[in-house]
């Protein structure tokens, strides 16, 4: 069990190295980051001056160790366009997008799981036939139309929720319910495959040739047996949750990261957006993490690997 | 004496094919009775008829279970789920299949009981010994993984018997398991059977492990019994072609070595194409154009040994 652990953390560790030091190279990739800074019509010497000024003209190797050295202080460093330290800019949205996340999440969780649950239980008849309409519309409509959609209906015409922006917990809801639909059609099809593929083994009859109900045999032992794969999705769609937050916090005017993002990208200032695609691996390789020692308190077979 | 369990002209369908077709048998407490037959005649799915844990594709048309006299066809599926377990339960041929890897084996057990595995630990560790399983305290809390196959199989008899149930089903209990092993359940399923007066249908391919065990056995060929009776009766004289021919495809220490085993020639037929008349008759030595035209009726041929053949009488 700690040899397992500790595999897992060396792993997440590189994975962390890995992705650091590609972001680096592939911002440096797309180009001279200077030019990506100076307004219109500046003339060569400002724009070597500048570039002097930002380091730009150290060789790359000079370059990124001096960037690893600054993330080592969890210096990010400054936004040139807000003239305010990145770090600050990032964190000051971050508890939006936190809340979006976690309330589109916790929307995914509680109607797509029991949804999987039910249209493998109650296969074949219309239970399983209205929620795989559900799940297909969850799936196939894109967030940019559905929100509009839901602004349109719930906030204009039936003013029960606010168009957009973040005050207080009512404007929390239709965003968490347009982000999470996705993941919801996600977690309902992967549980129902699982519950389906558990539900045909023989430890299920044999635990009905016991005298427990279908449903005692499916609460007490198909839904541990079906959770690993879901478990898996559940971990890979909350990074699929931030990435979709750049559209939906957008749409809504959410002031998260997403928008921020986006935002950042409009205003050139590469620096913020290098520190989010930085935080959002991160979140990737900590849930990756979390999943396999998940996988471990739900499996004993895991747990009693070495 | 009413039978522990009786099995009336049972009927199963899978589309429009009869795979199981007037099938019947009794069985006394303590008695062992074999149910013997290739894979696909329909053995295992009486099995499942029995309990009333048939696939959603088997349909049953007619016949019926009684168990100590109480007909099961009546029952709600609500009481039938007090019957299971209690009155009458199953074992399965893959031990480790049959029990969920993420629960241990006492809480599985404990199952049988009805109560959660904090109030019958006590009865589950009595169980758990009772089946032959060493250092219960220890295995009580084991997973499945942790277990071999045998001894498996040995926590699946002990939840099916734990609630001391009239009746246990044991759907090819052996067939999974080492030769070494197969010998020490069936001993163990022997002896419980007379110990606590179970009465044990035993499902089976094998004649080796009929000859073991089984008072007495039911032949059953394309989802008809073909033949039934005592198991010394028929192993001394089958009255039947196709148990003849089993019991002449077993090896013996007497074959000379290296020559070939004996063979029954061609296939069971599909339930699709299951022909009028005797089912055998396509593979049957003895078979004629009434054998083909008409189906044979189980007749007793001697006492208590009945056949479903024309030519019984016939039979070498």
């Amino acid at each position: 069990m700690r040899r397992y652990i500790a595999r897992r953390l060396l792993q997440a560790a590189i994975a962390t190295f890995l992705v650091i030091t590609i972001v680096f190279f592939v911002m440096r990739l797309s180009g001279d980051p200077t030019l990506l800074l100076v307004p219109e019509g500046a003339t060569a010497e400002q724009i070597a001056a500048l570039r002097h000024a930002l380091g730009f003209d150290r060789p790359l190797a000079v370059q990124y160790l001096g960037y690893l050295g600054d993330l080592a202080h969890f210096d990010l460093g400054q936004s040139l366009v807000q003239r305010a330290p990145v770090w600050l800019i990032v964190a000051s949205r971050l508890p939006y997008t936190m809340a979006l996340a976690a309330g589109a999440l916790v929307f995914a969780l509680v109607t797509g799981i029991p949804a999987g649950i039910a249209m493998a239980v109650w296969r074949g008849g219309v239970t399983e036939r209205l929620l795989s309409a559900l799940v297909l519309a969850g799936q196939s409509l894109p967030t940019f139309w559905s929100g509009i959609l839901f602004i349109l209906l719930f906030g204009v015409s039936l003013h029960w929720l606010p168009t957009s922006g973040a005050d207080g917990p009512a404007s929390l809801v239709m965003p968490s319910v347009v982000l999470g639909a996705l993941a919801m059609a996600t977690f309902a099809r992967m549980t129902r495959i699982s519950v389906l593929e558990e539900l045909g083994r023989d430890y299920v009859t044999a635990a009905r040739a016991r005298g427990l109900s279908m449903g005692a045999a499916v609460v007490r032992h198909v839904l541990r047996n079906a959770a690993i794969p879901v478990v898996t999705v559940v971990a890979l769609e909350v990074g699929n949750l931030l990435a979709g937050a750049v559209i939906v916090e957008t749409v809504f005017a959410w002031p998260g990261i997403g928008q921020l993002a986006m935002q950042s990208i409009f205003a050139r200032d590469f620096l913020v957006v290098q520190a989010i695609v930085l935080f959002v691996s991160m979140v990737y390789i900590a849930l990756n993490l979390a999943t396999d020692l998940a996988y471990s308190a739900i499996d004993p077979r895991i747990r009693g690997m070495a | 004496m009413t039978p522990a369990l009786a099995v009336h002209d049972l009927r199963l369908l899978i589309g429009g094919a009869a795979v199981v077709d007037g099938v019947g048998f009794a069985v006394a407490p303590g008695e062992v009775m074999a149910l013997v037959g290739e894979s696909g005649c329909g053995k295992s799915l009486t099995a499942h008829a029995i309990m009333r844990l048939l696939p959603d594709a088997v349909r049953q048309d007619r016949g019926y279970v009684a168990l100590d006299g109480d007909n099961l066809s009546v029952l709600s599926e609500r009481q039938m789920r007090l019957v299971r377990g209690r009155r009458m339960s199953m074992i399965f041929q893959e031990p480790q299949a049959a029990l969920d890897p993420l629960s241990t084996v006492g809480a599985q057990v404990a199952e049988g009981t009805g109560s959660p595995l904090r109030q019958a630990r006590a009865a589950v560790l009595a169980m758990l010994d009772e089946v032959g399983i060493a250092d219960p305290a220890r295995r009580i809390d084991q997973y499945p993984f942790e277990l071999s196959g045998g001894m498996c199989q040995r926590v699946m008899i002990a939840s099916a018997l734990i609630a001391r149930p009239a009746v246990l089903i044991a759907d090819e209990p052996t067939t999974a398991l080492d030769v070494t092993i197969q010998a020490q359940i069936l001993d163990l399923l022997r002896r419980l059977a007379i110990e606590r007066g179970t009465a044990i249908v035993l499902i089976t391919h094998d004649m080796g492990v009929v000859a073991d065990i089984a008072d007495r056995v039911a032949v059953m060929y394309a989802g008809r019994i073909a033949e039934t009776g005592d198991t010394a009766a028929i192993f001394a004289r089958p009255r039947h072609p196709y148990t003849a021919l089993l019991l002449a495809a077993l090896p013996r220490r007497t074959d000379v070595p290296r020559s070939r085993l004996a063979v029954i020639e061609g296939r069971v037929p599909a339930p699709s194409e299951f022909p009028t008349g005797c089912r055998f008759a396509g593979r049957c030595p003895l078979a004629d154009a009434r054998c083909r035209a008409e189906t044979p009726l189980l007749r007793e041929v001697a006492r208590g040994h009945l056949s479903a053949c024309w030519h019984a009488e016939a039979v070498r």
